[in-house]
């Protein structure tokens, strides 16, 4: 539980991160450096897109699968890894 | 016994055949024999029942060439759809536990922390996500690398700075007097002022013609218009409001303006009492409501401002003493002006001795009207100009240099062009790019400056004429330059796109280079006052101790003195430590070497005299 709580703490500590979470997969967020609120409307929000997503990957080519997702926005990007039962959203502010 | 046949019967439609045979005979093979054809019933139409019917005439048919195809209906059961949104207030909590509970939740998370599948998920996806935040940090991936380049600028940047000439307007007189001013028309700058005079101490031939003239810049065969003043104009401006007028300082003092509609005749000129002692070097026009305000230096000291509409005398005089007693004698004469209509209070004057002085035109006193004086030429200051997009540095061209100044800095100029071999006659700045300016030569050169691409030297150097160009004027695209020979030939040149176009970021580099200059000037004022203060301080010392009189001014015959005891003083400590140095040289020789002594004594004549001194 300690190596978790390191990693966690040294993706924090990168440049430009604002946020993680970590989320199971019926959507509880599990932990979160962020408030509940925006916590709660990532994950739900998150959840979805990574459905649709994977469904897309799979859908043309079914060997295939998402193993990484990023939504790069005007203020910041969102990385999302999924996995089967959980999975884990960094914000991060990239570099100018 | 033979087969019996029984008839048929009609009424019981019963159709029965009968066939016998003997019990013997079965089983007994077939034996099978050909008979012609038997009529066995023969049922005939009965018309009666014809009366149950009726014909059908006539019978449609349809008959058609196609596929055939069924349509089929069906109804399946009602669906009923909505749309909603959903509020995500919290996620899928399991339904035995209460999410609103805090306690609860956090023992859950717990729980699920501790799991070693959670554990092992985390640190697999963890890894991956770290990878790609470090990844975002060590490049922008969109990055926009050339910004802003299109072919164009790239384009001329590739090409050579150059400058071509246009036109070439020579003096029509057979005398040829110098171009000593020039003025581009105010709208469109189609027109081109000229001022003719000769500076020459009295050396102007006596058939000189007076006149100057304005130049139509597609004709140079013959100006359009003639000025025809009472002495040679050495300064001639338009009025940046009203561009038939045209204000002109002369040769022997007096300040004249024509209206170019009413003539070549100066429509009223200063009084010669109230006017300038000595030929008017500059005239710049000044903003005011009424736009018929002009100011004018000269070489006698004065600085005087005019209004147009009354030329009988000056309103507004100053002398530029820079002891600030308004004493005359003490004057320093005038060469240029400068004006700038951004900041109407402050103007500059650059003086016949090489000093800039700068002027508060709201002063209350006289003795406050100048504020301070800039130092660092050795020659009169032909051209004194405000970069127009950094008006806190001016360039001043004077002597054998060309120098950029800050406001700021008074002892010296910031940047500085080498000594050239031709003197400096004038300069001026691009309107367009802040690190260009132009300057021209005694030896009939112009140069184009950039300071951004080269200080050492300039970017561009053309011979225009063999004699020496006394004047330059830029247009105000800074495109077209006009620049006037000693011989009156006025050249009408063209500069290339490059050297007239704002380039990216120019303005933000030559701040910058201005700024770092001017640093570097007060980093080296400071340590320049420190020491002198050092020194004085010093020198107060070394005086309270030898009992001198702490206030004594020394006259400068005992300066002059003191000068020289100090002087041989040097001389004799000097003299004496070399003659011990070689006494020690030898003292050590002699003990060492006694052998060679004969050998010194033919080479060293002195020193061997010296030793044998002292062996003695």
């Amino acid at each position: 539980m300690a190596e978790v709580e390191e990693t966690i703490k040294r993706i924090q500590s990168q440049k430009g991160v604002q946020g993680i979470i970590i989320v199971n997969a019926e959507g509880i967020p599990i932990k979160s450096t962020l408030d509940n609120s925006s916590t709660v409307q990532y994950a739900g929000n998150v959840h979805q897109l990574l459905l649709k997503a994977r469904g897309m990957v799979r859908d043309i080519d079914p060997q295939n699968d998402l193993t990484f997702l990023r939504v790069r926005s005007k203020k910041n990007e969102i990385m999302i890894a999924p996995d089967k039962d959980y999975f884990l959203i960094v914000i991060q502010n990239p570099t100018e | 016994a033979p087969t019996q046949l029984r008839s048929w019967h009609f009424s019981k439609m019963e159709i029965v055949y009968v066939y016998t045979k003997k019990r013997s005979e079965f089983g007994r093979q077939c034996n099978f024999s050909d008979r012609p054809a038997e009529l066995h019933v023969d049922i005939l139409p009965d018309i009666s029942l014809a009366a149950n019917f009726t014909v059908r005439d006539p019978c449609n048919v349809t008959v058609q060439c196609a596929e055939e195809m069924s349509e089929h209906e069906v109804n399946t059961e009602r669906f009923e759809s909505e749309s909603r949104g959903i509020n995500h207030v919290e996620g899928g909590w399991p339904k035995d536990l209460n999410p609103e509970d805090m306690e609860v939740t956090i023992r859950y998370r717990k729980k699920v922390e501790k799991d070693e599948h959670y554990q092992n998920t985390i640190m697999q996806i963890a890894g991956l996500m770290e990878h790609c935040c470090k990844q975002n940090n060590a490049t922008d991936i969109y990055q926009e690398f050339f910004e802003e380049e299109d072919d164009e600028v790239v384009e001329e940047s590739e090409e050579q700075p150059s400058a071509k000439t246009i036109n070439v307007f020579r003096d029509p007189n057979e005398v040829k007097r110098t171009a000593t001013s020039l003025c581009w028309h105010p709208d469109g700058n189609h027109k081109l002022a000229v001022a003719y005079s000769s500076l020459e101490f009295q050396r102007a031939p006596n058939d000189m013609s007076f006149d100057s003239y304005i130049w139509d810049i597609e004709n140079p065969n013959k100006p359009e218009m003639t000025l025809k003043p009472v002495s040679p104009l050495v300064c001639l401006e338009y009025n940046p409001k009203d561009s038939h007028i045209l204000v002109g300082g002369s040769y022997n003092g007096q300040i004249a303006y024509w209206d170019t509609r009413k003539g070549s005749q100066p429509a009223e000129m200063s009084t010669i009492e109230h006017s300038h002692r000595d030929p008017v070097y500059k005239v710049i026009w000044l903003q005011s409501k009424t736009g018929t305000d002009i100011f004018s230096a000269s070489t006698d000291g004065q600085v005087l401002w005019w209004d147009i509409r009354k030329m009988s005398e000056p309103f507004e005089r100053l002398v530029l003493d820079p002891s600030k007693k308004g004493n005359l004698d003490n004057a320093l004469g005038a060469v240029s002006l400068e004006f700038e209509t951004t900041m109407p209070t402050k103007f500059m004057v650059g003086t016949e001795q090489g000093l800039v002085v700068s002027c508060n035109r709201k002063a209350k006193t006289p003795a406050e009207k100048i504020v301070c004086t800039y130092s660092g030429h050795h020659g009169p200051i032909y051209a004194l100009q405000r970069n127009p997009f950094f008006p806190k540095n001016f360039l001043t061209v004077a002597d054998w240099t060309a120098r950029i100044w800050s406001e700021d800095i008074k002892e010296s100029s910031i940047m500085w062009t080498k000594y050239h071999m031709a003197h400096l006659l004038d300069g001026c700045w691009s309107p367009v790019r802040p690190s260009v300016f132009f300057t021209v030569k005694m030896d009939g050169t112009l140069d184009v400056w950039d300071i951004l691409f080269k200080q050492n030297d300039p970017t561009l150097s053309l011979k225009v004429c063999d004699e020496a160009l006394c004047s330059i004027r830029v247009q105000d695209n800074g495109r077209f330059l006009g620049c006037g020979s000693q011989l009156g030939t006025t050249t009408l040149l063209e500069v290339s796109a490059g050297l007239c176009t704002l380039q990216k970021n120019e303005k933000a580099m030559v701040s910058e280079m201005f700024e770092r200059e001017t640093k570097r000037e007060k980093i080296l004022e400071a340590r320049h006052r420190e020491m002198r203060l050092k020194e004085r301080s010093r020198s107060e010392q070394s005086r309270e101790d030898e009992g001198k009189e702490a206030d004594g001014e020394e006259s400068t015959e005992e300066l002059v003195a003191r000068a020289e005891r100090e002087f041989f003083d040097i001389m004799e400590a000097e003299k004496k430590k070399e003659w011990n140095e070689e006494r020690q040289r030898e003292k050590e020789k002699g003990v060492c070497e006694e052998k060679d002594f004969q050998e010194e004594h033919e080479t060293n004549g002195v020193s061997s005299f010296t030793r044998r001194e002292i062996s003695l």
